[in-house]
């Protein structure tokens, strides 16, 4: 069955998008991502250590994925402009995972901020990947600013939680149906990921849930049939719930 | 001698020197990086003929792991 991703003109196969952060080595880094089937990993922009070491990180990266490069570690709009304009000139590409973040101990992202560099930053030509908060309005309003796709937090980055408001998740859904909506952050394991594709995520961004797994490669070909179960769960239109029982066999003709 | 600031490092130089020379003179890697001086991107083709004056805060950067 043919359901390809479609996001700023790219085609994807897959609609896993994972991080590179937090490996344990390169070599379970690369078996992890070989695993996911993911064809787009994030990457974080960071100073050049001044120790005249000038190994690259993205040679460890297979040259087939494409690179979105992340804001992280930016606490206001103007730090988050700046990061996304460096990470252009370095990598020659207009994608940006947009990411300002409001808070140390919470790591949850400043909406009013992110929507501020949003609009710089479509104005000057980037596609705009926001990481925010699951709020229907705001979406609305990173869509408006012309981000081609909307990032909500299932969960706090890097917790593991899975999706803690699957109410916001269904709502954004239903009142964005044409929106590419992609759920960045929280997912711990394989079933949190596919709720969110149950739910009608259109992607998942994921990192720590594959990287912190015992077995990282294990973990993100699990991620990859979850993505993919949920995707099909979602497509396939599910039963309604009921409150009391439904009997499958025909209770008319059982013997007395 | 000027003093700059690499990296959130107090560097001093013997003199006014190009952004082009600056990156040699610290052994920097050139590949997939980027340089950004007092705020303001540098572009690549740019480099040879920046100067880098005293005071100046200089950002270079590259890629590492993240999410």
């Amino acid at each position: 069955m043919s359901d390809q991703f479609s996001l700023a003109g790219i085609i994807f196969g897959s609609r896993l998008i994972i991080g590179t952060g937090k490996y344990r080595s390169y070599d379970e880094m690369k078996a992890a991502h070989a695993a996911s089937g993911a064809e787009m990993v994030t990457v974080a922009v960071n100073r050049v250590p001044l120790d005249g070491k000038t190994e690259s990180f993205l040679d460890h990266l297979d040259p087939k994925m494409q690179i979105l490069p992340n804001t992280a570690g930016c606490y206001n709009a103007d730090h988050a402009i700046r990061t996304a304009r460096l990470a252009r000139e370095a990598l020659e590409t207009d994608w940006i995972k947009l990411e300002v973040i409001g808070d140390q101990v919470t790591l949850l992202p400043d909406n009013e901020q992110t929507l501020e560099a949003a609009r710089v930053l479509v104005g000057e030509g980037f596609i705009v990947l926001p990481y925010f908060t699951d709020d229907l309005i705001m979406a609305k309003k990173l869509l408006d600013a012309g981000c081609p796709a909307v990032m909500p937090l299932a969960a706090p980055i890097g917790s593991g939680m899975g999706v803690q408001n699957p109410s916001n998740l269904r709502i954004m859904r239903e009142q964005l149906p044409d929106a590419i909506i992609i759920v960045d952050a929280g997912v711990g394991v394989p079933s949190d990921a596919a709720i969110a594709m149950e739910l009608g995520a259109d992607a998942i961004l994921m990192n720590t849930a594959i990287a912190e797994a015992q077995e990282p490669a294990q973990m993100a070909t699990a991620m990859k049939l979850a993505v993919e179960a949920g995707r099909l769960g979602h497509l396939a239109g599910r039963m309604p719930k009921r409150l009391y029982a439904s009997a499958s066999s025909p209770i008319d003709g059982a013997i007395k | 001698m000027i003093s700059i600031t690499l990296n959130g490092e107090k560097r001093e130089l013997d003199k006014e020197i190009d952004l082009e020379s600056l990156i040699d003179l610290f052994s920097l890697p050139r590949k997939r990086v980027a340089v950004e001086v007092n705020h303001a991107v540098i572009r690549r083709v740019d480099w040879p003929d920046t100067a880098v004056k005293d005071g100046d805060i200089l950002e270079v950067v590259h890629f590492v792991g993240g999410g």
